[in-house]
């Protein structure tokens, strides 16, 4: 009998070994590390306790990038749940079956394109001179507001974050969707006769029915936007003048550009340290629900 | 990733009354109504109208690019996509691929085994092993480039596929595991046990009753694992050198860099590297909704 308990532990081995190694092992070494300063072309490492830590509480870019992470953060929840699930609801509500499929079809496309790939097509939609924003602002007469977007340390950051809306709210209209058409019509139609208008309907019925749903994707996104890397390697490369670094490529040059992988082990804490607490509200709050339901 | 495992319903389940399901829209006016179309169709043009302006611009000159970004080729030029196709991006293209399909395998086998042995048999510290799995989803790869970087290099399997391979794959078994568990919480296990009890082994049960059963969550799980292998990015610029081993993302960056001035060679390679997930996307749309509703629970 034991024998055979031990013979099925063998399905979940492969996972379990692979997961040990490359997940948790690395995050756990990398929270000893960030206690080191070391570097890839000299031996040794010597140990600094806090001093990583420290030296990033006074360090200029880290504070920008943070800030960067954050607005990149805001700006995700509102356009990728918040306006999703307007146009998720829009979509259920107003449009009919067969077009409504295509329209979330056509708006999920830019998902599945890489960020590399976007991030380039971009780059050039913001091109100063010959770039289709700025052209598309000239001949509506607003040329006044041209200029060059990628380039100027103040608009840098949001061009790389609007890059990211573009691409990604397709996807969560699409899970919105999915879980819009799980509320029960009755409670729609109960709505109607108690002659809630739209609005009404919308905030009274649809929002706390996949009221899951959106929590997920909160976190989902809040945490993505504090691991942003791609987009901002491809578009800016964090420039000009780190102006839209975010901690992901701030960790990227001070590990393989500044040397400094000590360092670049105390950002990636930072950042594991602010993913893993949005993941732990997750998680505490899926259980509260399970245990009430 | 929200861990009340109900049993999945249904997604897109078609009304069964058109009417009432539409109910709310009814009392609308009509101009609102077609405010609504105009303002959905402006959408989908913004979101489609710089891809396809990707791929015309492919086929123009330079010049042409320049001087009227907004126009169509004079005279198209398919010359310019077999020549971004030589420049590299067919190499980048078979390393995107392999790696993409060994993972995907990968993800999905391992992923299926650890489902089925945390859902069905009994295995000694389930428990604890079970939460190892799902507490991994919270960890995310970037944040400990260094150590991995240092953990591939011992391994003898830096600047190699396999360290994309692998890590696409450790990366994603947690999420996989999860998709696929939930899946099988909501099947019945009657089929099973019968098999079992006709003298199959476990091992034949799993690939005869349970494999095919789970086929839907397993198709949606190799759909999403290729997305993501497909457009990975970090990873495949930190662990690779090798110009020779380098997947797309990494590659049309490098390639972006090399051509600085030859834009329609590089919007030709963009427009390569899209084509392939855009059309599977289209091909097996019904399946990946359908897996996503089920995957995430109620």
């Amino acid at each position: 009998m034991q024998r055979r308990r031990f013979r099925h532990a063998l399905y979940a081995a492969p996972a379990l070994a692979l997961i040990a190694l490359f997940v948790y092992y690395p995050i756990v070494e990398n929270i000893r590390l960030s206690l080191f300063k070391f570097s890839v072309f000299q031996p040794g490492m010597r140990y600094v306790g806090l001093e990583n830590y420290r030296q990033a509480l006074q360090d200029p870019v880290f504070w920008k990038a943070l800030a960067n992470n954050l607005c990149y953060a805001v700006t995700s929840v509102v356009f990728q749940v918040g306006a999703a699930l307007v146009l998720a609801a829009i979509l259920e509500a107003v449009i009919g079956q067969r077009l409504r499929g295509l329209l979330r079809t056509v708006y999920f496309i830019p998902a599945a394109v890489s960020m590399t790939v976007a991030g380039l097509l971009f780059q050039f939609l913001y091109q100063p001179d010959a770039g289709l924003i700025n052209s598309a602002l000239d001949t509506l007469g607003l040329g006044r507001f041209a200029h060059d977007w990628l380039g100027d340390p103040d608009t840098s950051v949001w061009g790389v974050i609007n890059m990211s809306q573009w691409q990604s709210f397709g996807y969560t209209t699409m899970l919105l969707t999915v879980a819009v058409q799980r509320i029960p019509r009755e409670l729609y139609e109960a709505a109607t006769v108690d002659g809630a208008g739209r609005i009404r309907t919308f905030f009274a019925v649809t929002v706390p029915m996949v009221r899951e749903m959106t929590t997920l994707l909160v976190i989902l996104t809040v945490s993505g936007a504090f691991l942003v890397f791609n987009e901002v390697m491809v578009m800016t490369g964090g420039g000009p003048s780190n102006s839209s670094q975010t901690l992901g490529t701030w960790l990227y040059a001070s590990a393989f550009t500044g040397d400094d992988m000590g360092y670049a082990a105390a950002i990636g804490t930072v950042m594991f340290a602010i993913t893993f607490v949005a993941g732990a509200v997750q998680l505490l709050h899926s259980r509260r629900k399970a245990v009430a339901a | 990733m929200t861990l009340t495992l109900h049993k999945p319903a249904p997604a897109d389940t078609p009304p069964a009354a058109p009417a009432a399901r539409r109910g709310p829209a009814r009392s609308g006016s009509v101009v609102l109504r077609i405010l609504t179309y105009c303002g959905l169709a402006a959408l989908a043009v913004a979101v489609v109208y710089p891809l396809c302006w990707m791929a015309l611009s492919g086929l123009k000159t330079n010049g042409e690019i320049f001087s009227d970004p907004w126009g169509l080729p004079a005279h198209p030029d398919w010359g310019t996509y077999a020549d971004a196709w030589h420049q590299g991006v067919l190499g980048y293209l078979l390393n995107s691929a392999l790696v993409t399909a060994a993972s995907v395998l990968a993800v999905v086998l391992i992923s299926a085994w650890a489902a089925y042995g945390l859902t069905r048999l009994a295995i000694p510290f389930s428990q604890p092993a079970l939460l190892l799995v799902l507490g991994a989803m919270m960890l995310s790869p970037t944040v400990a480039l260094v150590p991995l970087t240092q953990l591939l290099q011992a391994l003898h399997i830096y600047d190699t596929y396999w360290a994309l391979i692998v890590l696409y794959t450790a990366f994603k078994v947690p999420f996989t595991t999860f998709l696929v568990r939930a899946y099988l919480l909501g099947q019945p296990v009657e089929v099973e046990e019968a098999a079992l009890i006709d003298g199959a082994s476990r091992w034949q049960t799993f690939w005869r009753v349970v494999v095919p059963m789970a086929r839907p969550i397993l198709v949606s799980a190799a759909l999403l694992q290729a997305l993501f292998s497909w457009n990975e990015y970090a990873f495949a610029l930190v662990f690779i050198t090798d110009d020779r081993l380098k997947t797309l993302p990494v590659g049309l960056a490098d390639m972006a860099g090399r051509l600085n001035s030859d834009w329609p060679m590089l919007f030709a390679g963009l427009t390569i590297a899209a084509l392939p997930m855009i059309v599977i996307f289209l091909v097996a749309q019904r399946h990946f909704v359908r897996g996503l509703s089920e995957g995430f629970g109620k």
